[in-house]
């Protein structure tokens, strides 16, 4: 199977499937602490697909920030490498955008500076980056809150706030980390459908980290699972519902299905933590 | 404590209750200056204020100002430009953190009237004594109070900030001095009242003039009345100071998220 996964990287030959965009190869990390070595990620190895939507679910604890993170460039993993495009992973850089958990929003800004700021680092400014930041905002319905200042904001339009800022770095991948976890339901199933809508939109190649197993389904093509502690791929289920999806699909039998039988090896692992 | 909302004390404006308190003020001020035992330290606001005409007239008031001011200001100014960079420093090398941060600790918690005839002997009897004992003692609570700052930055936001692309000089201008900023105030504004409440220690090192060796002076020949005036003098300047950094702090960092 792995080595069906490495010729695609380059096989236009094999049909339908799109081009890898990131390929994570042989990932290993480990962090030494006082209790010495913990290992949070044993050996994983991933295609992320061109226009792919993958969702990465595990009991938390299971190294899937730490994958983001290695991804994302913000951490180095102990061995295994990670491709962009073909090209090593070395540090950050612009062609992954990511989405925090806590926002990450500079509170020193307004809303609109806090989207000029990844303007500029492209290198766009003055009047061109100050129309644009509005347009990213228009796209995430801010364009109201475009002088508040993140404080005034609640944290559904913060998020959304960040997500606009993501966008105007116009990365070829959005790295997300729980990105609505911190949200209450009902913001979040509203987010969760303005992402769908926007993915169906601009189908940008999208790695979202969740604990939330509906959350997964309703969104991806393909769902992770994790296992716990060290971090290994227990399983990749793939969602074959069709798009457009809507909060409906949750209703769906198909759903129920892909549902139980995610929840069903993911509470495996829980209990695996718990022992 | 009993905050009730419809009580008779959240109907009064605010101006109103600065009036209040003054009153009560001058209420407890007239009683010191009635009753047997407190009376010769508190005589009442007419004769402290002729107590301070007077010393305007013998042409010492302004002088001791003057010269209080200037030592607070180069000192508190030279204490600050020393605490940033080092306060800084401290925050991202460890090994300089590890060796410096035990000692300012420590020095933080000695008296400065306590190393003031230290200071005396290195540095000679007057101005540079003063100033030196304000610049330390301001550089101990600045540097402190930066160092929390810079090392309690949120991760999260620089990590943003180089995802999005931004380069180590992006990061120092554009994430840290904004995110530090508040601390920065903070330390400026502790600095202040610092400096203020070490003149007394400073000029204790011999000055020709300034409001704390007056005050000593002035209790040696049991000039009350002008004793007190000073007093109030220098609490006068101290809350002008921390009033006007205040809004300072209110302008430049009224972003910031507070606890409500």
């Amino acid at each position: 199977m792995m080595d069906n996964m490495l010729t695609n990287t380059y096989g236009a030959e094999s049909g339908a499937a799109a081009p890898v965009k990131v390929q994570i190869k042989n990932v290993v990390k480990t962090f030494s602490g006082r209790n010495g070595e913990m290992v949070a990620l044993n050996g994983v190895s991933l295609d992320i697909r061109e226009n792919e939507f993958v969702c990465v679910v595990g009991p938390s604890g299971c190294g899937k920030s730490t994958l983001l993170n290695i991804i994302a460039g913000l951490l180095e993993p102990t061995s295994g490498e990670v491709y962009c495009d073909g090209r090593l992973v070395e540090g950050t850089g612009t062609d992954r955008g990511v989405v925090f958990q806590q926002y990450a929003l500079f509170p020193w800004l307004t809303v609109k500076k806090n989207v000029k700021f990844a303007l500029e680092m492209r290198g766009i400014k003055g009047r061109e980056a100050d129309e644009l930041a509005m347009k990213y905002l228009e796209k995430v319905d801010l364009v109201k809150f475009a002088n508040h200042y993140p404080k005034e904001l609640s944290g559904g339009m913060k998020q959304r706030v960040a997500i606009a800022r993501a966008y105007a770095a116009e990365p070829q991948v959005l790295l997300m980390d729980e990105p609505f976890g911190a949200l209450d339901a009902q913001t979040r199933t509203q987010l969760q459908s303005e992402l769908l809508e926007t993915w169906e939109r601009d189908r940008k190649t999208c790695f979202f980290i969740t604990h939330d197993v509906d959350e997964a389904i309703i969104l991806a093509q393909k769902v992770i699972v994790m296992s716990a502690r060290p971090g290994r791929i227990k399983e990749i289920v793939d969602i074959d519902i069709p798009y457009p999806r809507d909060q409906e699909t949750k209703m769906s039998p198909r759903f129920l299905e892909l549902k139980n039988h995610i929840w069903s090896i993911v509470y495996q692992e829980y209990l695996e933590v718990r022992k | 404590m009993r905050n009730n909302k419809n009580s008779w004390s959240n109907k009064i404006p605010s101006w109103a209750w600065v009036i209040l308190s003054f009153i009560a003020a001058i209420g407890v001020w007239y009683l010191l200056s009635i009753l047997p035992k407190t009376s010769r330290a508190f005589p009442f606001a007419p004769t402290t204020i002729d107590g301070l005409l007077t010393m305007m007239e013998r042409g010492v008031f302004w002088d001791d100002l003057a010269s209080s001011l200037l030592s607070v200001v180069m000192g508190y100014g030279l204490g600050f430009v020393i605490a940033l960079p080092v306060a800084i420093l401290m925050a991202w090398y460890l090994p300089i953190r590890n060796i410096l941060n035990p000692w300012i600790q420590f020095i933080r918690n000695i008296p400065p009237l306590a190393y003031v005839p230290l200071l005396v002997v290195c540095a000679g009897v007057g101005r540079p004594a003063q100033v030196t004992t304000i610049t330390i003692a301001c550089f101990l609570i600045m540097c402190v109070t930066i160092y929390q700052g810079v090392i309690n930055v949120d991760e999260t936001l620089i990590k943003a900030a180089r995802v999005l692309g931004a380069k180590n000089r992006d990061i120092f201008v554009r994430v840290l001095a904004p995110a530090t900023l508040p601390f920065i105030l903070t330390a400026i504004r502790l600095g202040a009242s610092v400096a203020l409440t070490t003149i007394i220690a400073a000029e204790s090192a011999g000055s020709q003039a300034g409001l704390g060796m007056r005050i000593r002076s002035l209790n040696a020949s049991f000039e009350n009345a002008a004793m007190l005036a000073y007093v109030i003098v220098l609490g006068i300047i101290g809350i002008l100071l921390e009033k006007g950094i205040r809004l300072l702090e209110k302008k430049l960092t009224g972003w910031q998220e507070t606890i409500k």
